[in-house]
């Protein structure tokens, strides 16, 4: 319960409407608490007083007094429940807002679908908290209080009769509901079992027909299909006595009153008017008292949810600007240096980077080399600060770069990663992703660099082209080069490629690396890739392996060497000589 | 583009459709008609009530009469308790007929697409067809277990509500109801407003939900060009308009309840004045007056359950047009009428001038003709594109051919029985397809012919005993389960070892190319080896050894066979084999020796 809490602050924020709303609520629920004592007057009337004035008089009243409360309740959702739309706005602008200061290993360590449910389905829970929550709560709560006073105004004894069963409806709302929750949970896995089978047997079809076992598939799946259908069942049989039982009891109380009532009218100690006020506020009261059960349920899953909730919204932003940071800094010229840096993922994780020193003049332009796992991406996400360092520290300019506000630093790098992520949006706004405003110019020149208008066209719409779902498929080389025309645009300081050009084909990527030697004269850049054209020409090589460099120099330095870069590159000089065979 | 067919909604009756669908109730007819006759008398019992009030108050307690007065409240528990105990076996019962309904048709659409031919799994995406299987089928549920029979039960529930009225007093009947009419048009237009207006509230949860979905997996690239501030803004303006949607649809729900209020209690003031009046003249005594204040509180409920049915329906007539047309599919690959048997077979394979399109006439083979000797291990090398798949695939059938013939044992594959045919063939996929289940399972594919020691006698042979005994279930390890994942070469053995207990007069493998470590690599070599024993064996070589220990090695260029021999012969020619050798396979030996 103490999770549900931490709304007060979205609450207080709205406060004023929320005030608003519990007053409408008084309003409204004066107007139909009146209603049946105007509907005792006019039987009483017809009882003994015969007038047709009265008649009129109260039957107008009661339209009157109908009309007042509808207004109230009217108002009531247009505040309260439009609140309810408020917080779960506020709460998914928080949610989001803190999701997007969370560091790559946040992403790592939690997938799509999870980080989803919490927006979608755990925001929608504690909604149901409070708008519907709240409203019917309050509501009921001072409904019943009004009621339960004037029905015992009238008789006690009746009173004590007629709600003896609504405490049981209650309870059994309540513990119905907690039921129906459950089998409807299991429900679900069942149908997510169904939906197992199917997708396993639709994409094993070459299996299941080569090995001629299609009937014993349509077997399992008719034997999970009747599981299911045993737990819907189950289900069915907990609805099918919930309604029943819902108006069993209701209909006792007003029977009670009826039998108990109809007994004191020959008494002469009731009036008829009064047996029949008594009637429709038990009428009143069986809503009121449904709801409690369901409230409590709500409550129930909205805490359980908000729990959830709170553990993302505390997950710590690691990566972030603090004290040391310094505010003058807003601009680097781009000297990169190493300083004995090594890093791991967590704490007894094995180091990946292990006493890495290097120096990147700018303007100069440095290659890494290195097998599967050496550490080759680790080092250049450390740059502009993916994960920050575990030892040594990284300097732009002699700057360490935790000192460099963190949207400065970014700002000047152009990074280009191993897996490219294009938006579905037009190719156009992604190029100029990391710019504020519409370039065309930017936009030809960009995409001159990357050779990306050799494609042009290939694109329907130019520039305009919608990519993703909604659009077209971009070739993965289309792709890269796309995302290096983002990071062009940028106009960057430093260049980091990250295995760019593995996906385009060698002429096309010797064109793009001749447009980056004049593009990059005065920039740092830092390129890894498998491929020796793509590298033989920077000032230095690195050879990462086992996150520690093991060779440096030029490309004739490291050839002399006769290492592991001498290696890699007669095995592509073997390789395009079998291509140029076939 | 599966988004936007499955969204499509169209009309909510369809004569055609409904007939069909009404083809599966069938096997259910008495359930029907029995549970319309229930509703028929179930829904008198409501009604009933406030007559029998109209008893008790104007029979009874008007002349003191307290033994008459038990009697009536003693009738109305007895109908109360009736009516509840019916509603229990009316609910109960058509809803396992519905439940019943949607299993036949869930296995209908699953046999269905087991049989479909594979040139339909290649162009449909598997999530359209789990979507039939499924959501589609489970949409359908509400109208068989609900829509059609409580269709009925409102109806008659309002007939008889008229019926006591108009018995009871006509005239005070006709004023009472002159709300009715307000009622009916303001729930079918609220039901139309919310309608659209949920369809306004979907689109924009939907573009909220593709946006956080789209922006996590993007997180990097935001966080790397500083734009967090900019992508913040979008999220609020796609947060915002989801908002807005929703504010718009409560101001339905805030104007309908209370206007619904508003028009029951008018009835009820109409009664008073109307009625009371007629009362007060001695024409209508006051439990008229009292039974007609509670059936004005009866009439709400039928009338909104109707007005939701139209959306019930819309929604099932748009699956079940989805699932006929998936029904009505009839890509089979078609068996003779008369069937050639195929009881054993010596392996002896033959293609005579066979020519394959997977459309029209884009051929992937040219004329292609070769003849394997029972026994003989053939490997097909080539590069991507080749023609290599084709060949398996037509071998089992799995598509038809469109020129020449295919013979095993001398017999045209086209005149037996496709599932004969392939009970004689194994095949082993290049990725290996595990099914839910034990590793037990997952060998012997739970077949009754296949017993639990060939099963670990296969495994043995393999080689995959050593590490499937090291399983904490061993042969019974779930093979999906967290923490039991299996490694690439573990599964491959598994497929191997299911190919040799399914024991065929043929094999086919199709070689993984993925790289694995030596010791597995090692493994896997010698499990090809015994794969291959003493039987008829096509190979999609990868492997250097595999080929070397081939009898005969088909060359595939561009669809067809250029060139066929033996290593040594082929490598001699210096031609396309040559070439491949010096690409794909010379590595292999360089590594071996080293």
């Amino acid at each position: 319960m103490h999770e549900l809490k931490k709304l007060n602050k979205y609450f207080l924020r709205y406060k004023r409407k929320l005030f608003l709303g519990i007053l409408f609520i008084l309003l409204s629920n004066l107007g139909q608490v009146y209603i049946p004592l105007l509907l005792k007057d006019s039987i009483d009337n017809l009882t003994s007083g015969f007038s047709y004035d009265v008649l009129l008089d109260k039957a107008l009243f009661i339209v009157g007094a109908a009309f007042f409360a509808g207004i109230f309740r009217y108002l009531i959702r247009m505040t309260v429940i439009v609140v309810s739309r408020d917080i779960e706005y506020d709460l998914r602008q928080d949610f989001w807002s803190h999701i997007q200061k969370l560091p790559l290993r946040f992403f790592q360590n939690n997938s799509v679908g999870n980080i989803m449910a919490h927006a979608t389905n755990d925001i929608g829970s504690v909604r149901m908290f409070v708008g519907p929550a709240v409203m019917y709560s309050i509501d009921t709560g001072t409904k019943l209080i009004v009621i339960i006073a004037i029905l015992l105004s009238t008789s006690a004894e009746l009173t004590f009769y007629s709600l003896l069963p609504l405490p049981f409806l209650s309870y059994f709302v309540y513990r119905l509901s907690k039921k129906i929750h459950i089998r409807f949970m299991r429900i679900q896995e069942k149908f997510s079992d169904l939906t197992t089978k199917a997708q396993e047997s639709f994409s094993g079809i070459r299996v299941v027909k080569a090995y001629v076992f299609e009937d014993r598939e349509i077997e399992d799946f008719s034997e999970i299909s009747r599981d299911y259908m045993e737990k819907n069942m189950a289900m069915v049989k907990i609805q099918a006595y919930f309604q029943p039982i819902l108006f069993l009891i209701a209909g006792l109380s007003i029977i009670i009153v009826i039998w108990a009532g109809g007994n004191k009218v020959i008494a002469g100690e009731l009036s008829l008017g009064e047996i029949s006020a008594f009637i429709v506020y038990l009428g009143m009261l069986i809503w009121p008292v449904i709801a409690f059960g369901w409230i409590t349920n709500i409550i129930q899953q909205a805490s359980a949810s908000m729990k959830r909730l709170t553990v993302f919204l505390n997950e710590p932003v690691e990566i972030k600007n603090n004290e040391l940071t310094s505010y003058v800094i807003n601009d680097y010229s781009g000297d990169i240096e190493f300083r004995n840096v090594s890093f791991r993922y967590s704490e007894n994780f094995p180091l990946v980077l292990d006493g890495i020193s290097l120096k990147i003049k700018r303007g100069s332009t440095v290659a890494i080399v290195g097998g599967t796992g050496s550490g080759k991406t680790t080092l250049l996400n450390l740059i502009p600060r993916l994960y920050d360092v575990s030892g040594g520290e990284i300097t732009i300019d002699g700057n360490n770069i935790r000192h460099i506000p963190l949207d400065v630093l970014r700002r000047r790098i152009g990074f280009v990663s191993q897996e490219t992520f294009l938006f579905s949006d037009t190719l156009k706004r992604n190029i100029l992703y990391g710019l504020d405003k519409d370039n065309d110019s930017e936009v030809d020149k960009a995409a001159e660099i990357s050779k990306l208008n050799n494609d042009l066209d290939n694109f329907p719409k130019g520039y305009e082209t919608i990519l993703g779902e909604r659009g077209i498929t971009l070739s993965g080389g289309q792709k890269q080069r796309t995302s290096l025309a983002r990071a062009i645009a940028v106009n960057p300081r430093i260049l980091i490629l990250d295995d760019s050009f593995s996906a385009v084909d060698t002429n096309t990527e010797e064109a793009i690396l001749r447009n980056l030697r004049e593009f990059m004269k005065d920039r740092t850049s830092i390129i890894v890739s498998h491929r020796i054209s793509t590298v033989k020409d920077a000032d230095t090589i690195f050879v990462l392996d086992n996150g520690r460099i093991k060779e440096q120099g030029t490309h004739e330095e490291l050839i002399a060497l006769k290492g592991y870069y001498a290696d890699l590159h007669y095995k592509q000089l073997l390789e395009d000589e079998l291509k140029e065979l076939s | 583009m599966e988004q936007k067919d499955d969204e499509v909604l169209g009309k909510a009756y369809d004569s055609q459709i409904m007939k069909r669908l009404l083809g599966y109730v069938k096997p259910y007819k008495r359930y029907v008609v029995l549970a319309i006759m229930l509703n028929v008398l179930v829904a008198a019992l409501g009604p009933l009530r406030p007559y029998l009030t109209k008893l008790a108050i104007d029979d009874y307690i008007a002349k003191a009469d307290h033994n008459g007065l038990l009697v009536i409240s003693l009738l109305l528990a007895g109908s109360l308790v009736f009516q509840a105990v019916m509603q229990y076996f009316l609910t109960y019962y058509t809803q396992l007929m519905g439940q019943k309904i949607i299993y036949d048709l869930r296995i209908k659409i699953f046999s269905h697409i087991q049989k479909l031919a594979l040139r339909f799994f290649d162009k449909t995406p598997i999530g359209r067809l789990v979507t039939r299987t499924t959501n589609d089928v489970e949409s359908l549920n509400e109208l068989f277990s609900s829509g059609i029979i409580t269709v009925f039960s409102d109806i008659f529930i309002i007939v008889w509500i008229f019926i006591f009225m108009f018995t009871m007093a006509w005239d005070l009947s006709l004023v009472t109801l002159s709300v009715l009419p307000v009622l009916f048009y303001a729930t079918f237009l609220f039901r139309r407003k919310v309608r659209e207006s949920y369809r306004d509230v979907r689109y924009h949860l939907a573009r909220l939900n593709s946006y956080m979905q789209e922006h996590i997996g993007g997180m990097s690239i935001v966080q790397l060009f500083s734009k967090e501030k900019r992508e913040m803004g979008n999220f609020s303006s796609i947060n915002n308009a989801h908002k807005n949607a929703n504010i718009n649809s409560i101001f339905y729900y805030a104007v309908f309840f209370p206007v619904v209020e508003l028009l029951s209690s008018i009835a009820i003031a109409l009664i008073i004045w109307y009625g009371g009046g007629e009362v007060i003249q001695g024409t209508l005594t006051l439990g008229v007056l009292f039974a007609f204040i509670q059936y004005t509180e009866m009439f709400f409920r039928p009338v909104r359950d109707l007005s939701e049915k139209y959306n019930v329906m819309q929604t099932a007539m748009a699956s079940a047009e989805r699932i006929f047309k998936l029904l009505d599919n009839e890509s089979f690959i078609k068996n003779p009428l008369n069937p050639k048997p195929l009881p054993v077979v010596n392996g002896e394979i033959e293609f005579r001038d066979v020519w394959f399109a997977y459309k029209d006439d884009e051929y992937v083979l040219k004329n292609v003709s070769f003849k394997i000797e029972p026994g003989q291990t053939v490997a097909i090398v080539g590069a991507t594109g080749a023609g290599k798949t084709s060949i398996i695939n037509l071998l089992t059938r799995f598509y038809d051919i469109s020129r020449g013939q295919i013979l095993v044992d001398g017999t045209n594959i086209a005149e037996v029985d496709k599932r004969e045919l392939r009970r004689h063939i194994a095949i082993v996929l290049q990725d290996v397809v595990l099914f839910s289940g034990t590793v037990k399972s997952n060998i012997g594919l739970n077949s009754s012919e296949i017993s639990e020691e060939q099963i670990i006698k296969a495994a043995e042979t393999v080689g995959a005993a050593k590490f499937i005994t090291a399983l904490p279930n061993g042969y019974n390890q779930e093979v999906k389960e967290k923490g039991a994942t299996l490694s690439v070469g573990q599964k491959q053995l598994i497929s191997f070892a299911r190919a040799l207990a399914y024991n065929p007069q043929i094999l086919i493998l199709d070689e993984a190319t993925s790289s694995i470590d030596t010791d597995t690599e090692i493994l896997i070599q010698k499990a090809i080896e015994k794969l291959l024993e003493g039987r008829t064996s096509i190979v999609i070589a990868h492997r250097l050894s595999t080929i070397q220990n081939a009898d005969k090695i088909l060359v595939m260029h561009k669809g067809e066979i250029r060139e066929s021999g033996t290593h040594t012969e082929l490598l001699a020619q210096k031609g396309i084999y040559y070439r491949l050798y010096q690409l794909q396979y010379k590595d292999q030996e360089i590594t071996r020796s080293a």
